[in-house]
């Protein structure tokens, strides 16, 4: 005998519904310019190759300096993203628009997330492959690891920069202030990603999870935090 | 019309760091009415509509919606009643005019979608060919047609309007008004900031001219105000 959907299970359905309608209203506008994929792309890039030249021992790129290097390009770029990503919202005045809609904000916040995540995943795709060939690293079975970590990462970047850059829309200086403060709350995620990267490339596994783990609480606590000051720190 | 039957707002006030916008404003809206809101430049007229739309917090005051004799609160059903036409258009530029409204047919919940966005195109007199197109790609005047469509799209019962004959022709201006007059007609409450007196004489009934935040005439005429009516008001309490 089938089982009909409660209301609960509707709301849920309703709530999914939106937060893929506006992350995919938000990968469709970036499929339209593709301004900000290319230009987080070609950053990242270029610290990957401009450090590769700069870190070298005994005529070799310096394997220790990889964890650094691929985070470094990964959060500079994935500002940079952010940003432009917001300032979309920005010209047509169009945050109003999602926020007076009758959706959640829960479900705007969401949508946002997931579409600012996903361009750091790119980001990373792009960082991570020119790392390992230009840093001439071989990570062997850790690569499915390194990419957790690398996607715990990105979760949290986008959390927590979703909710200050969607704060500081309608600031004048908000270029300047993003990542002001923006990085002192990232600093336990990059360190963490860095740790973790660091750890699969000595081959010490114990410690990689341990800050896999890490990363993980990292991205729990600050789903908890933006998913309750999201309305009051977007409202004017 | 079903939502919101009337808006009582009172003592509300609104300061941006030391800039003061609006000093204790009292205002009675009413369904089926529409409100010319007037007044000099930052006379407080946007800041006022912000909190009618419930995205700006007042710094002091209340804004009650009724429904009936009942207060509603604000929530997502709340929004759902109001429709927004913003200074700016509220749409995206890389998305077609069609997938703008389609977009927030879906966060608004409005079924069928498409159909009731491409009805509204129509009834806003947007061409055909222009549905397709990117909305940057859009004149000032269609990129206006399209946020007025945005602003119907869940037949709001208040509509908030903030300059919204700014880039309209001639024909696109007697339209609008003519849409101010149904809206009037079908129940809403309509509060329409403009300087342009001429085109929505005949359809307000409802006078408030704002001047350095606060109310400085608040009139009503079921028989509605003339084009020389409204302008005598404007002259004689924002000027003054």
């Amino acid at each position: 005998m089938p089982v009909a959907a409660g209301p609960a299970y509707n709301r849920s359905v309703q709530f999914a519904r939106l937060v893929f309608a506006v992350a995919g209203k938000d990968l469709r506008v970036e499929l339209r310019s593709r301004e900000i994929v290319y230009t987080m792309g070609l950053f990242a890039a270029v610290i990957v190759v401009v450090f590769s030249f700069a870190f070298v021992r005994n005529q070799a790129a310096l394997i220790e300096a990889v964890p650094g290097v691929a985070w470094a390009a990964v959060v500079f770029a994935g500002t940079i993203g952010l940003g432009r990503a917001f300032d979309r919202e920005r010209e047509g005045d169009t945050m109003r628009a999602l926020l007076l809609a009758p959706a959640p904000r829960l479900a705007v916040f969401a949508g946002k997330a997931i579409a600012v995540a996903l361009l750091v995943f790119a980001v990373e795709a792009v960082a991570l492959p020119l790392c390992l060939l230009f840093f001439n690293v071989d990570l062997g079975a850790a690569v499915g690891h390194l990419a957790l970590v690398l996607v715990l990462g990105g979760i949290g970047f986008a959390v927590v920069g979703t909710v200050f850059a969607a704060m500081l829309l309608r600031t004048q200086a908000r270029d300047v202030l993003l990542p002001v403060v923006l990085y002192p709350i990232l600093v336990p995620m990059i360190m963490a990603g860095t740790k973790a990267t660091a750890a699969l490339l000595s081959g010490n596994t114990g410690d990689a999870w341990f800050w896999t783990k890490f990363l993980g609480a990292y991205d729990v606590a600050f789903i908890l935090v933006a998913t309750w000051s999201f309305e009051a720190l977007v409202i004017e | 019309m079903a939502g919101i039957s009337s808006i009582v707002v009172e003592r509300i006030g609104k300061r941006f760091g030391d800039h003061r916008a609006l000093a204790g404003v009292d205002l009675h809206l009413r369904a089926g009415s529409v409100c010319a809101l007037l007044g000099p430049n930052g006379a407080g007229k946007t800041t006022l509509l912000g909190i009618l739309s419930t995205l700006t917090r007042p710094t002091a005051g209340t804004v009650r919606y009724l429904d009936g004799d009942t207060a509603r609160a604000v929530d997502d059903r709340l929004r759902a009643d109001i429709g927004l036409l913003a200074h700016a258009s509220l749409c995206y530029g890389e998305l077609t005019g069609l997938e703008n409204l389609t977009f927030f047919a879906t966060l608004y919940g409005v079924a069928d979608g498409a159909a009731r966005a491409d009805a509204l195109l129509d009834e806003v007199g947007l061409e055909p060919a222009a549905r397709g197109r990117p909305v940057r790609t859009y004149s000032r005047g269609m990129v206006q047609r399209l946020a007025l469509a945005r602003a119907l799209l869940a037949r709001p019962s208040l509509l908030l309007l903030d300059e919204p004959f700014t880039g309209l022709d001639r024909g696109g201006a007697l339209a609008l008004g003519r849409r101010l007059g149904q809206a009037k007609a079908e129940g809403a409450i309509v509060v329409c900031v403009t300087h342009d007196l001429e085109a929505i004489a005949g359809v307000t009934d409802h006078v408030v001219v704002l001047r350095r935040g606060k109310v400085a005439c608040d009139q009503r005429d079921p028989a509605g105000y003339s084009y020389a009516g409204l302008r005598d008001h404007y002259h004689r309490h924002a000027d003054a």
